[in-house]
């Protein structure tokens, strides 16, 4: 066993074996602009792009001409949402989110409302899910978009798209989903889900950094975007600039091995997920898990350790990469919007731990981590003075805190 | 998070972790902070009635890697000083021992606060009246 384990696959993945070899030639022998019309080393370059686009459209249930690409996810979310509010403005000003989107929504989100742009953040269920009925009651005539995430990168929760698809469907809405994390865990098909604009990442599925797809819509309805950037008219004129060659091929690599592969090695890593949640329940009290029970990524599991800080923890267990929604892991010393919006109260955002299984998560690493997490929860109590109060009888609620 | 060697020692093997006895009458207790606030400390002197000198010490913090390792630094420099010199201990003291980075420096104040309180609690107990 190598360590530290890594069991952090929300944020990224490793580029997988089988995709890096395919990659290789693009960077040396095969490296020609795709956009070379002229000579044989376009034209290849061309033929690999146009292959990767076919897989990722596979991935989804899309037309190759739907995939668009871009740097990253960041960049599909920020062209997905400012390049329907700058084409449809004249139809109307109204957009709608949830509240615990990644930051690359809510920060386009605002930069939108700058722009006199309304924006509706709907209320999340207790465990971070959006209802289409919720959806449903906020479009109003001048609502141009709906923007509901495929899965929630914090505590895991898979949003019911196709039925919110079916509303934005109805109402002529534009539906658009950061499908990030679902992406490679869960199934995506844009025709069942009713989904316009669909944003994915290559990094979070095994491929490289640096390259990320938008699928826009061609027909019922066709779906137009203002650009971001500017200047050869790559990309049907949505996003200029050359395109990353072995990237793509790495993606659209990456995209049929997840497709291919996604229905054992999902059953493979929920097992071990719900085994390391398992142990530690079994072992450990006063654990909460954060998200939803069922409608969850198979490899993600939130866990608040009531009364012991996150930080602390994550210092006591350093031989794992895990990932932790406490305030003192942050620069803002804020903790995790995402926890505060489905309800976790401060004082148990501040205990928890996100885990991210992958694709290369052995049952021996989980053990590992099972009986890690279990004895420095333990020895972290033993420290705590809430933990000690609890079991003292004291309701901490009753306490007067001296916060600063 | 890159913590100072001083720090990790402290959070790996925290000095004079637990309980005293807090109905006694020669024990102090201090409890600052708040578990919203992500840190809360219990710090504990015990005190020797003739000669005001803190006989022992004793904490538990529910916080990050600097506030237990400023709170068991706090227990570990209080033990065989009198009062008066205990209250004199400032958090920028524990700043510099642990070379707290600026976004952990509310760590120390806490600890400082915790000293305080305990103190304080004991002088109540005692019925003492401390002149500033």
């Amino acid at each position: 066993m190598k360590f530290p384990i890594y069991l952090d696959y929300h944020a990224t993945t490793p580029v997988d074996p089988e995709v890096l070899k395919t990659m290789m030639p693009y960077f040396t022998e095969v490296f020609g602009n795709a956009a070379s019309r002229n000579h044989e080393f376009g034209w290849v370059a061309e033929a690999a792009v146009e292959k990767a686009r076919q897989q990722i459209a596979r991935f989804i249930g899309a037309h190759e001409k739907e995939i668009i690409f871009t740097s990253g996810a960041t960049e599909s979310n920020n062209l997905a949402l400012t390049g329907v509010a700058e084409m449809y403005k004249e139809k109307g000003n109204h957009i709608i989110t949830s509240p615990i989107e990644h930051k690359s929504i809510l920060d386009t989100c605002h930069y939108l409302e700058k722009k006199g742009f309304e924006i509706t953040y709907l209320p999340v269920d207790r465990y971070g899910q959006i209802s289409a009925e919720v959806v449903r009651n906020a479009i109003t005539p001048k609502t141009i978009l709906v923007s509901i995430m495929g899965a929630n990168n914090e505590i895991g929760t898979i949003n019911p798209l196709a039925e919110i698809g079916k509303v934005c469907k109805e109402k002529g809405v534009i539906f658009h989903s950061d499908a990030v994390q679902a992406a490679g865990k869960v199934r995506l098909n844009v025709e069942e889900m009713g989904v316009d604009l669909l944003s994915l990442t290559s990094h979070k599925i095994y491929g490289p950094k640096g390259v990320a797809a938008l699928y826009v819509r061609r027909k019922n309805p066709r779906v137009r975007l203002s650009p971001l950037i500017y200047g050869g008219g790559h990309e049907r004129g949505m996003r200029s600039g050359t395109l990353n060659v072995p990237g793509i091929v790495g993606f659209g690599k990456a995209a049929e091995l997840a497709e291919k592969n996604m229905a054992a090695e999902m059953a493979r890593i929920q097992e071990l997920r719900d085994y390391l949640w398992t142990r530690i329940q079994q072992e450990l009290d006063e654990v909460y898990l954060n998200g939803h029970p069922t409608e969850r990524l198979p490899n993600n599991l939130n866990v608040s350790f009531a009364f012991v800080e996150g930080e602390s923890l994550m210092m006591g267990m350093k031989e794992l990469a895990v990932s932790s929604a406490s305030a003192c892991t942050s620069a803002s010393l804020e903790p995790s919007y995402v926890l505060k919006n489905i309800g976790v109260g401060e004082d148990l955002a501040h205990t928890s731990i996100r885990f991210g299984l992958g694709r290369f998560t052995t049952r021996e690493e989980i053990d590992y981590a099972a009986q890690k997490v279990v004895s420095t929860v333990k020895k972290l109590r033993d420290l705590s003075p809430l933990y000690e109060m609890v079991k003292e009888g004291v309701d901490l609620r009753s306490v007067n805190w001296t916060g600063h | 998070m890159a913590y100072t060697k001083k720090v990790i020692d402290h959070y790996e093997n925290p000095r004079n972790v637990g309980s005293l006895n807090k109905e006694a009458a020669n024990v102090g207790t201090g409890l600052v902070g708040a578990p919203e606030c992500g840190d809360v400390m219990k710090l504990q002197v015990e005190i020797d009635q003739e000669t005001k000198v803190i006989k022992d010490a004793k904490f538990k913090t529910f916080g990050c890697g600097s506030a237990i390792a400023s709170s068991s630094l706090a227990t570990e420099w209080i033990k065989g000083k009198t009062i008066e010199e205990a209250l004199a201990i400032k958090n920028t003291d524990i700043v510099k021992e642990l070379s707290l980075p600026p976004i952990k420096i509310h760590c120390s104040v806490l600890a400082e606060d915790a000293i305080k309180a305990a103190i304080s609690d004991y002088l109540k107990k005692n019925k003492e009246v401390r002149t500033a």
